[in-house]
């Protein structure tokens, strides 16, 4: 093999960057392609996307598993409402200043749960994440003169500015907002993956003693890798919030975050591609489901409505888990291989494992 | 000082419910290593078969017989039909098994009877015991402590003193030496988990009774609450969970009598964020071998 030798996923950095740069181009292009509602779904999934491929990071590279990615995001949101509410000045330099301060808010946070978990193995971060999640409504309401309780906190409305006005609508405009700063974060979390710091994660993930022998700082890595996938989250949040143009405990549920985790475990675990195409079926199945059952009597429909998705997005979670655990990018992948089997890849069993996503238990080492 | 004792004998009622539901994690943990995320779900599951059985039968007995039949029942069937599908070599196959479950249990509760709130009584006094002429505990409160403590008296028999005990004690610390030994290894696992089930589904119908009412996410602040414990006593350790069910109970009892209930939710993340912080592997874990 010529040249530096990298581990599956990772490319060379101007690679990624004109990959990111085309990507968002398809994608900003193609708001002009869809109408109002179908540019709200879009912003959606660009929102829930910056969520999961931060989820997604954590768990493929550290091996740790995030139920309260959902609070994350609210941080995020409230960081950018409270931040927009109290800037003097509307605009640009305002969307930019409260968008940092809402990643700010969700680094703090996620610091904080990274220390108290990042020493354990196992399934402590997930319990001690899912506490988050259902404490946020007490929170809310506890420090009701800051967050405005179960009301959540308004913004202003700011449309589309005026250089734009004649070309694209609101809904176009608040997806093309969306679809930028998803970018920013996505490619941002593909350097950090594929970067050194990438490779100490994926060290620690497979062997924490070794990677200590190594010289790694295996505490300080699993702590940072949180933060920056909270981060992520946080900017997720704050991308919802501008698309709404709220923020309120009552969208942030524990249902919500288990949402984020259908997506990324559907979409393949440690894809970004994969949880890409989890924020999409997650956006966009519900929204079918719920045409479905818009014509049965209203008592079934009340019923159905909400729970027969959940219900769907549980059987997809137990199914995927059980039957293909990498998800649908470990298919597409699966039927690229056998359309060409080219000769000068090594076949499957002979690459550096099909990658390795979780990680042994204390026993098994 | 009226209002401390009876807010601490409430609190040791309700920390007898929750030690109860954390040994049913802690079982779980040391049978298969995985904590059971779906333990709520599965538990308001039993649940609700204690309610429709009781306004079928009007008994109260009836309907806790026939939900803690169920909840072994269910017990078995997610350890055959979805847990053994968790990869052996990764944690998070189990977790993620798991909250797939709660979502199809409490979804498909959700379609089946609605989101209401459904209150459940039981055939007990609410007013509390006084003791000279303090108030203690409701006579519930005192049956709740009864049944918790005669079932974890149980639990200690079997396990200290029965064959099945030995086993399931020898599997979860050495399957494959067990195994050559003549343990059926899968059989014992599969016990552990009607057990944990049946005494979680156990904790959940001695809760609800106390709390808003039934409803497909009665049981998700006691999964949190229950895992605290679980985590304060040291996932290994069913004495932790009993002390860690008691200190909590204890702590959350005050926290509502003094601060409000709102605060309870932000207390336990604290103590959760506490415990991790300062004592990781929980209060009454034995010391950690050095690894590095």
């Amino acid at each position: 093999m010529t040249g530096r030798q990298r581990l599956p996923g990772q490319r060379p950095l101007a690679r990624t960057l004109v990959l990111a740069a085309g990507w968002t181009v398809v994608a900003l292009g193609g708001t002009f392609a869809l109408d109002p509602f179908r540019n709200y779904q879009l912003a959606l999934v660009a929102a829930y996307l910056c969520a999961t491929a931060g989820l997604t990071v954590l768990v493929g590279a550290t091996g740790q598993l995030s139920l309260g990615h959902a609070a994350l995001m609210a941080v995020g949101g409230y960081g950018f409402a409270l931040t927009t509410n109290a800037l003097p000045f509307g605009g640009l330099a305002a969307f930019v200043l409260a968008l940092l301060a809402g990643a700010l808010a969700a680094a703090v946070v996620g610091l904080l749960l990274g220390l108290a978990a990042a020493r354990l193995s196992g399934p402590y971060l997930a319990g001690l994440t899912l506490a988050v999640v259902v404490a946020l409504p007490a929170v809310a309401s506890t420090w009701s003169t800051v967050l405005h309780g179960d009301q959540g906190v308004q913004i202003p409305f700011e449309g589309v500015p005026d250089a734009l006005r004649r070309v694209v609508a609101l809904e176009q405009w608040q997806a093309m907002v969306a679809v930028v700063v998803t970018a920013a974060v996505v490619t941002g979390l593909t350097l950090l993956r594929g970067g050194r710091f990438g490779l100490k994660m994926l060290a620690v993930r497979d062997d924490e003693v070794a990677a200590r022998l190594s010289g790694i700082p295996a505490g300080r890595v699993k702590v940072l890798a949180f933060t920056a996938s909270s981060v992520a989250a946080g900017v997720g949040g704050a991308v919802l919030c501008f698309v709404a143009q709220a923020v309120s405990p009552g969208a942030y549920t524990v249902g919500f975050s288990l949402l984020l985790v259908v997506a990324v475990v559907i979409g393949g675990l440690g894809s970004i591609l994969g949880a890409a195409l989890g924020s999409v079926v997650v956006v966009l199945l519900p929204w079918l489901i719920g045409r479905l059952t818009a014509s049965l009597p209203a008592d079934a429909a009340q019923r159905l409505d909400g729970n027969l998705a959940v219900l769907v997005f549980g059987l997809l979670l137990i199914t995927v888990m059980a039957v293909a655990p990498h998800g649908l990018h470990g298919a597409i992948d699966a039927a690229r291989r056998r359309r060409r089997p080219t000769p000068d890849v090594p076949p499957p069993a002979a690459e550096p494992a099909p990658r390795k996503v979780l990680v042994p238990t204390e026993e098994q080492r | 000082m009226d209002r401390l004792v009876f807010l601490l004998g409430t609190g040791l009622a309700r920390g007898a419910v929750l030690a109860l539901f954390a040994l049913a994690l802690v079982l779980i943990w040391r049978g298969a290593r995985v904590v059971n995320f779906a333990q709520g779900a599965m538990a308001v599951v039993s649940t609700y078969v204690a309610f429709e059985v009781t306004s079928l039968t009007g008994s109260y007995w009836l309907g806790l017989l026939a939900a803690l039949l169920a909840g072994g029942l269910l017990g078995f069937a997610v350890e055959r039909g979805v847990m053994r599908f968790a990869s052996p070599a990764s944690p998070l196959s189990g977790v993620i098994l798991a909250i797939g479950l709660v979502m199809v249990l409490q979804s498909a509760l959700g379609i089946l009877f609605g989101p209401d709130y459904r209150p459940m009584r039981v055939p007990f006094d609410d007013s509390a015991i006084v003791v000279g002429g303090v108030p203690l505990l409701s006579p519930y409160d005192l049956f709740v402590l009864v049944v918790a403590v005669v079932v974890m008296g149980a639990l200690a028999v079997l396990f200290r003193w029965t064959s099945l005990g030995l086993q399931m004690r020898a599997a979860a610390f050495a399957p494959e030496v067990s195994r050559l030994l003549g343990v059926r290894v899968s059989r014992t696992v599969t016990v552990g988990w009607v057990l944990s089930s049946v005494v979680g589904s156990l904790a959940a119908l001695l809760l609800v009774p106390t709390s808003l009412g039934l409803n497909p996410h009665a049981t998700d602040s006691l999964f949190v609450l229950g895992f605290t414990v679980a985590v304060v006593g040291g996932l290994d350790s069913p004495v932790g969970a009993l002390v860690g069910g008691v200190v909590v109970g204890v702590a959350m009892s005050l926290v509502t009598g003094y601060l409000g209930a709102g605060l309870v939710p932000i207390a336990v993340l604290v103590l959760l964020v506490l415990v991790l912080l300062l004592r990781p592997a929980g209060l009454f874990a034995a010391a950690e071998a050095r690894r590095a």
